[in-house]
């Protein structure tokens, strides 16, 4: 036996440990996968052993490979063999190889449950640390649900050490079985006056993050954590309680109130960069919600332009960076404190660091004006030639537009211009959704102001010849769908007609809905060209036409897409009859003089098919039409039938947008919601589900047809109030007014001219929505109509996890009558506990500062020399100790200058950790 | 909450990664990639946030790092984290690296990863701040070590001795020798 034992000490002497792996796989760089493949190998052996010793050495090496990308999941239960041993060490090994490769749907957790809830009740405060820390990554809802109690009883474990470790777990036992959150909640705050700082720290981090998915649940701990705000000299929590406030204003004006003078007080006093940026940014969310009612309500918000302006200013970037973003808060709001300082921010857009631009970008919506909006938007198109990667492009561009077209393109002088702008736009490289953007912009522009029209379609044309002469070419295809259809549209602003069809009939390959839209618009322009030829009797272009168009679509009706398919007939038909036509009339043209007149009616007949001029549609348009007379929307079309009413429920409840169900449906939701927010929530939940179903509402489903319905159940006042002009009547005066100061405006320059046209084209355009929903809704729609549910949709993908997070953890109240007794118990032995604790506490705390203020300088020191390792440490082998030493000589200069840098640059929010100056300056 | 911890080198390579939400290992790889190739084309006076990152996190979430020497260290945040405040906390980590090893360099994490999530360990705990505190944070990871050694006491010394005579690079020449094949030899003395 002993023999034995001392084989198997020899036979250990020479397995791999952890450093020999890592050193033999720097060692084989060139067949790493095949080294690794090797140790594997010998891993499974040493695992297959009983000593537990040598498992541990396997599992250790596992968990050196689980990183480097090996899935180490089949030797799961050798972990957890190795956490069940009785030495620390080997304990240790275990619980850290299982917090990296466990996770909480796998199967062998079940045999963890009573091993760690063995170790969370040991005596040794670090097994239970151990536990606790390494079941934070992988606790699974069975874990967190059979262990809850076990956790629940350490949170008043006399040692800071476990209590600490205890409270964050239970935010993840919240996490994964809500129902704990009732019953223990209680304890939790108590822990937020907890005589450890670490342990009240963590119990605030844990009601921080279950407040910043519910907030309206916490609203009571406002008292406790104003307390401990004016009490705590802990930066690190002080910033998680300010941001805690920052989420509750919303809800409590009056909390708000009562946060700026002491939130003010501190932006004055602290010397923590982050401490003061996280009070100016909830000084925002403060000023946000309370709109007005406050004396010095302008003084705070100059105050917080103020320091985020010396921010900005400051040259350390981060500091920039994050001025940069509370400004874009407060521009929501409060716009023209923001604008003061223009300079600044069109400053930071020249930065060499791209996620500044990014920020000062956002800001921009506000900075623009008639006179700079060129000068800016030349400057993001340079920006946009050297940018590197699609994610600023794609921002750059959108911003762009989003400048350009705010306000209904209140800041463009020069149509022309803007035209030029977007159509050099879509020749560059973009992500795959701004071609839909650029197109819609060009429809939209194009729509709305006359006058443009001829310009435009001549770029597009243009285009159109560029994309099917040149192959390389490359353009966005979702631009083509807008030049197409506008050239269509418009064909009476085209100058070389014929050329620019023949163009189009070059289509290559498209994708279906664009290439439908060229066959639609082959059509239509050449119904136009068909009436110019006609009136002059040039049949055989016509007929010449007609050939080359039928060619083309012989091609395309071969399409696998229906549309196209279908669309390319139609033309096909439409193309033969006027050939059929012609050639009957030419026969008898040689014997009657008069037919000319015939033919232009014939061409006349075709552009019938596209009279009607298209106007713009207001996004609510749909709601404001009037219920016919004689329609009852309440009233069934097919009785309803058992099936689709169960298919249907789960949809309508999901959506939350069925008046009629609703009732049912809310009164068995209350048992579990305070209604009111949620009340708001559903009807606007129902406002934008119905923007979004609108246009479909006559499918004939009966799920949605209900819907509609109850919709009109409800809204019904408001429609019949609201007539249709007299709605519309004020958008459009809206409009007219800015259009109305423009012309003043304008009047003094010189380009007077163009300008007025714009005005008349885009008020005439106005009143024809106030006369003409009806009519305009037909065409139009479809690209407003189509942005608009784009982003409606958006929003409700948005939307969707945050509802989700609300109900996981809308469960708790505040109050628990099941755990009161427990709870009173046990705090009256914290009591005591307590009063002991701040002596101790106290005597710590003056050790602590003595501490610190020695170490203080040392610890600057020490940043130098931190890392002291050069560039390729893979060539720095087995002898790197001297090395290391030359190499930090080398460049101990450099160093030394980097060092002193980020000694300025780190020192300003260094402080924010209580590592370095724990105490706040007041 | 912190999604994660990644520290890599200059070329990319991990020396330290803990994910506080899980991914499988080849998505944790892709991550690491993804991450490094974000943070290693920037300058190092730029600021360090970054917003992106397809793979991890979402317009909530923020990487903030900090670049040492030859190391990265990335920290993958959602928006309840001060941006500030991640960032002193990475200086915490580093300090505390260094005081643990004694002027900490990259062979330190790369020979020891599993101190360095011991040291970790100390200060994040599930995604969330544990102890900013650095004199706690080290008094408990040396009670840890204590307690380690106590249990190592007499019956570790032969691998101490191994380990010892490891690092004096013997192991080569022992291989060289053939020495491995000592425990066969043993074996057939059939006892």
């Amino acid at each position: 036996m002993a023999l034995k034992k001392v084989r198997g000490n020899i036979e250990r002497m020479f397995d791999k440990n952890l450093t020999d792996l890592v050193r033999g796989i720097r060692n084989n760089k060139e067949n790493e996968a095949k080294y690794i493949s090797q140790c594997m190998e010998d891993i499974k052996q040493e695992l297959r052993q009983d000593n537990l010793a040598v498992k541990s050495n396997a599992v250790a090496k596992l968990t050196y490979l689980q990183m480097l990308g090996y899935d180490i999941s089949w030797a799961g239960f050798n972990i957890i063999e190795v956490m069940s041993s009785s030495k620390f060490t080997l304990k240790r090994i275990g619980y850290l190889a299982a917090s990296q490769s466990f996770h909480c749907d796998s199967e062998l957790l079940m045999l963890t449950t009573n091993m760690i809830r063995k170790e969370l009740n040991s005596q040794n405060q670090y097994e239970a640390g151990l536990a606790l820390t390494s079941l934070s990554c992988y606790i699974s809802t069975d874990l967190a649900r059979d262990l809850s109690n076990d956790i629940l009883t350490l949170l008043n474990s006399t040692k800071p050490y476990i209590r600490k470790k205890a409270v964050l777990m239970m935010y993840k036992v919240f996490l994964k079985y809500p129902e704990a959150l009732r019953p223990s909640f209680p304890r939790l705050k108590e822990k937020l006056e907890d005589p450890d700082p670490g342990v009240q720290s963590a119990a605030v981090n844990v009601v921080c993050e279950l407040a910043r998915k519910n907030p309206k649940n916490y609203l009571s701990l406002a008292p406790v954590f104003f307390k401990l705000m004016t009490t705590s000299t802990n930066n690190w929590m002080l910033i998680k309680i300010i941001k805690l406030f920052g989420a509750l204003t919303p809800l409590e004006p009056r909390l708000g109130k009562k946060l700026i003078e002491p939130l003010t007080n501190l932006i004055h006093s602290t010397s923590a960069m982050s401490l003061l940026y996280e009070c100016i940014n909830t000084v925002i969310a403060v000023l946000i919600s309370i709109s007005s009612g406050m004396p010095n309500h302008a003084a705070s918000i100059q105050l917080c332009v103020q320091k985020l302006r010396i921010l900005i200013e400051d040259s350390d970037q981060n500091l920039k960076y994050l001025g940069l973003l509370a400004m874009s808060k407060i521009l929501k709001t409060h716009p023209k404190s923001v604008q003061a300082h223009k300079d600044l921010i069109l400053q930071c857009l020249e930065d060499k660091d791209e996620s500044i631009r990014l920020r000062a970008l956002d800001l921009l919506y506000g900075m623009v004006s008639k006179k700079n909006l060129m000068e800016i938007v030349k400057k993001l198109m340079i920006h946009m030639d050297k940018a590197e990667g699609t994610v600023y492009r794609d921002e750059l561009l959108s911003k762009i537009i989003l400048i350009c077209s705010q306000n209904n393109y209140q800041f463009i002088t020069n149509f022309e211009w803007y035209i030029t702008v977007l159509v050099e736009l879509a020749q560059m490289e973009f992500g795959s959704k701004q071609g839909h953007v650029i197109g819609s912009q060009l429809m939209d522009v194009c729509i709305r102001v006359q006058a443009i029209r001829a310009f435009a379609v001549a770029e597009m044309a243009q285009l159109l010849d560029v994309y099917t002469s040149t192959s390389q070419f490359t353009i966005m295809q979702e631009v083509l769908y807008a030049a197409a259809w506008l050239i269509g549209e418009f064909a009476n602003e085209l100058k070389d007609t014929e050329q620019t069809l023949r163009c189009m009939l070059k289509y290559k390959s498209l994708p279906q809905h664009i290439e439908a839209v060229f066959i639609h618009n082959i059509l239509k322009l050449f119904a136009y060209i068909m009436e110019g030829y006609a009136l002059y009797g040039n049949y055989k272009s016509i007929l010449e036409l007609c050939d080359v168009i039928s060619d083309k679509m012989n091609e395309s009706i071969k399409s696998a897409e229906l549309e196209v398919q279908e669309r390319a007939s139609t033309v096909l038909i439409i193309v033969n009859i006027v050939k059929e036509e012609i050639l009957i009339r030419s026969m008898s043209n040689v014997m009657d003089g008069e037919l000319d007149s015939q033919n232009t009616e014939l061409a006349n007949e075709i552009l019938n098919l596209f009279s009607g001029e298209l106007n713009p549609v207001a996004p609510k348009a749909q709601k404001k039409v009037p219920v016919p007379e004689g329609l009852d929307l309440d009233a069934w079309i097919n009785e309803p039938i058992e099936t689709s009413d169960s298919d249907s429920e789960p949809e309508s409840t999901e959506n939350l947008f069925v008046k009629s169900d609703k009732f049912e449906y809310n009164n068995s939701e209350k048992q579990h919601y305070e209604p009111s927010e949620d009340d708001i929530k559903k009807s606007r939940e129902a406002r934008k589900y119905e923007q979004q179903n609108n246009p479909h509402y006559l499918k004939g489903n009966l799920s949605s047809e209900r819907s509609s319905n109850g919709q009109d159940n409800v809204e019904n006042i408001p429609v019949s109030e609201l007539n249709l002009n007299v709605s519309l009547k004020v958008l459009g005066q809206k409009r007219s007014d800015k259009y109305l100061n423009l012309k003043k405006e304008k009047s003094s320059k010189k380009k007077n001219k163009k300008k007025k046209r714009h005005h008349k084209s885009e008020s005439s355009s106005d009143d024809n929505i106030e006369a003409s929903i009806v009519e305009v809704k037909r065409e139009l729609e479809l690209p407003e109509g189509a942005t608009l549910s784009d982003s409606d949709s958006d929003h409700n993908n948005l939307d969707d996890p945050h509802r989700a997070l609300d109900i996981d953890l809308d469960l708790p109240p505040l109050t628990d009558v099941l755990s009161k007794k427990e709870t009173n118990i046990f705090s009256n032995d914290k009591k005591e506990r307590k009063e002991k604790k701040k002596s101790k506490k106290k005597d710590e705390k003056e050790k602590d500062k003595n501490h610190k203020g020695k170490s203080d300088k040392k610890k600057k020191d020490k940043i130098e020399n931190l890392l002291k390792l050069d560039k390729d440490p893979e060539e720095v082998k087995l002898d790197s100790g001297p090395k290391k030493i030359k190499k930090g000589k080398k460049k101990s200069k450099d160093r030394e200058k980097e060092g002193k840098k980020s000694k300025k640059s780190s020192s300003g929010y260094e402080e924010a950790l209580g590592i370095s100056t724990p105490t706040k300056e007041n | 909450m912190i999604k994660a911890i990644l520290v890599f080198n200059n070329h990319g390579k991990p020396r330290l990664s803990k994910f506080y939400q899980y991914f499988p290992e080849d998505m944790q790889q892709q991550i690491i990639k993804e991450t490094f190739q974000l943070v290693s084309k920037r300058d190092d006076n730029v600021c360090n946030f970054l917003e992106g990152g397809s793979l991890i996190g979402g317009s909530d979430y923020k990487l903030i790092y900090r670049h040492y020497a030859t190391l990265y260290f990335v920290f993958c945040v959602d928006s309840s984290e001060s941006e500030l405040g991640i960032l002193d906390l990475i200086q915490v980590f580093v300090e505390t690296l260094d005081k643990c090893f004694e002027n900490v360099c990259e062979l330190d994490l790369i020979f020891h990863v599993d101190k360095v999530h011991f040291i970790l360990n100390e200060l994040v705990m599930g995604g969330m701040v544990l102890e900013t505190n650095m004199t706690e944070i080290l008094t408990r990871i040396e009670d840890q070590n204590k307690l380690e050694k106590q249990e190592a006491g007499i019956s570790a010394a032969p691998a101490r001795a191994v380990s010892a005579v490891k690092n004096m690079n013997i192991p080569q020449q022992i291989k060289d020798i053939k020495l491995p094949d000592l425990p066969q030899a043993i074996k057939d003395l059939k006892f």
